[in-house]
């Protein structure tokens, strides 16, 4: 986890000075930086998303995986996308595209809340 | 003879604050009987050495919940065995009852193949009529159609409906579909009008029984056992002199007295799950393989009329 910290304020920090020395340059540039972006686990655990809370830049895939006994459906709030009912150890992915900040609840146990935050 | 229980003497595991934890949610069979709102409880083995009329009520029915058919997991390897369990536990009651009411999570995971095999092991049962509610495991990829396909005939929007027996008012209500993030059970704004209009026409000595899955009273919010908006629907019950609540969802037994509603929700039939706040997560738990038939099981409900009297007797499938 701390790796992906790193790794990502390592691809922020070429971005500004890319961006810095560029002053408005072409967007393309951006993008072929972010594909560089680390894709992130998110782990069900005790009927609980962890981490709660995570930042990745736009193109990262987030992959949500289930250790609990019973199924979760992870569910954006604003319903831009649901996983089907993930039994044990089932797997989802999902690939954010546009910067924003992203809540998402389990929609069978709402109470289950946690968001991904898109740079 | 010692007052107390000083430690484990038995050395099996159990001292006395966690035996008593365990029996305060496992159901000992006790027998509940509502009078005037007030519950008086006896114990089964009395009863069955001097039956009350209360045990052989008017109108008998049955509870069964949480069945969970699919799960697998270590809380319980065979979910079919311990329904059929519940079956010949039915089956085997002084008074066939007149019906069942199956309050939810029927399947684990939504399968065809999981309603199929629920329905085929509950053919075995002499109630032959069973009314249902859905549980969230039931509507779980397609908002509930697959659910209303099999079970909805006759009921209106995702599943709500009334009947009467004998003199009875059965409302089945449904709070499981279109979750909100952060909230708890919901019954929604068209469900509440319906409830509105449905008793409405009754005289406030009908008695009511209500069923759903999600508890309509607030168990324990943190673990989402509760429901957002019942306290508006539980409000049409006001005026009413004799009204009962029962609920599934946490496999445990609870009781509740209100005012006029007495709550009460059932055991599973699959698995057990922890008292709320003693676990980290309301998910199953496991027991040793020997004690898991005594916390599960079934209520059996009986109804006096004219003494608005309702004993609902929680017994174990051990």
């Amino acid at each position: 986890m701390k790796k992906h910290q790193w790794s990502l304020r390592l691809v922020g920090m070429t971005l500004s000075a890319f961006l810095l020395a560029a002053g408005s340059g072409p967007l393309s540039a951006v993008h072929s930086e972010d594909k560089a972006a680390p894709n992130t686990a998110v782990k069900i655990d005790n009927f609980s998303f962890a981490p709660g809370s995570i930042t990745i830049a736009a193109g990262a895939t987030v992959t949500w995986t289930n250790n609990d006994d019973v199924p979760h459906v992870v569910s954006s709030d604003d319903k831009s996308f649901r996983s089907k009912a993930l039994d044990t150890d089932d797997r989802f992915s999902y690939t954010f595209t546009k910067p924003g900040t992203y809540t998402y609840y389990c929609a069978i146990h709402p109470k289950m809340t946690a968001k991904v935050v898109v740079q | 003879m010692p007052r107390f229980i000083r430690d484990n003497q038995d050395k099996d595991g159990i001292d006395r604050r966690g035996f008593l934890r365990c029996m305060a949610w496992a159901g000992t069979g006790a027998l509940w009987v509502m009078e005037g709102g007030i519950l008086k409880s006896f114990s089964l083995s009395a009863l069955a050495k001097n039956p009350t009329a209360a045990a052989q009520g008017q109108l008998s029915f049955v509870q069964i919940s949480d069945s969970h058919m699919g799960f697998n997991k270590a809380a319980n390897p065979d979910v079919v065995a311990t329904l059929q369990a519940a079956v010949a536990k039915i089956n085997a009651l002084p008074q066939t009852p007149a019906f069942m009411l199956h309050t939810g999570d029927i399947t684990h995971l939504s399968k065809p193949s999981e309603f199929d095999t629920v329905d085929q092991v509950l053919k075995d049962a002499k109630p032959k009529t069973i009314f249902y509610v859905p549980g969230e495991h039931d509507v779980l990829e397609d908002d509930g159609k697959q659910y209303l396909e099999r079970y909805g005939k006759g009921t209106k929007g995702n599943g709500w409906y009334s009947f009467d027996q004998k003199g009875v008012h059965f409302i089945g209500l449904v709070n499981v579909v279109d979750l909100k993030a952060g909230g708890l059970g919901t019954l929604g704004e068209d469900q509440i009008k319906w409830l509105e209009d449905d008793v409405r026409h009754l005289k406030p000595s009908t008695p009511i029984i209500v069923f759903a899955h999600i508890p309509l009273w607030s168990v324990y919010p943190d673990w989402g056992w509760g429901t957002d908006d019942s306290a508006r629907a539980l409000g049409y019950f006001k005026r009413f002199g004799s009204v009962t609540v029962l609920n599934g969802h946490i496999h445990q037994v609870m009781q509740k007295v209100e005012g006029n509603i007495t709550f009460h929700t059932a055991q599973s039939t699959a698995f057990p799950q922890p008292a709320p706040g003693t676990a980290p997560s309301p998910g199953p738990m496991t027991v040793p393989a020997e004690r898991l038939r005594s916390v599960l099981g079934i209520a059996d409900v009986n109804f006096i009329r004219g003494r608005h009297t309702l004993a609902v007797t929680d017994s174990t499938l051990a």
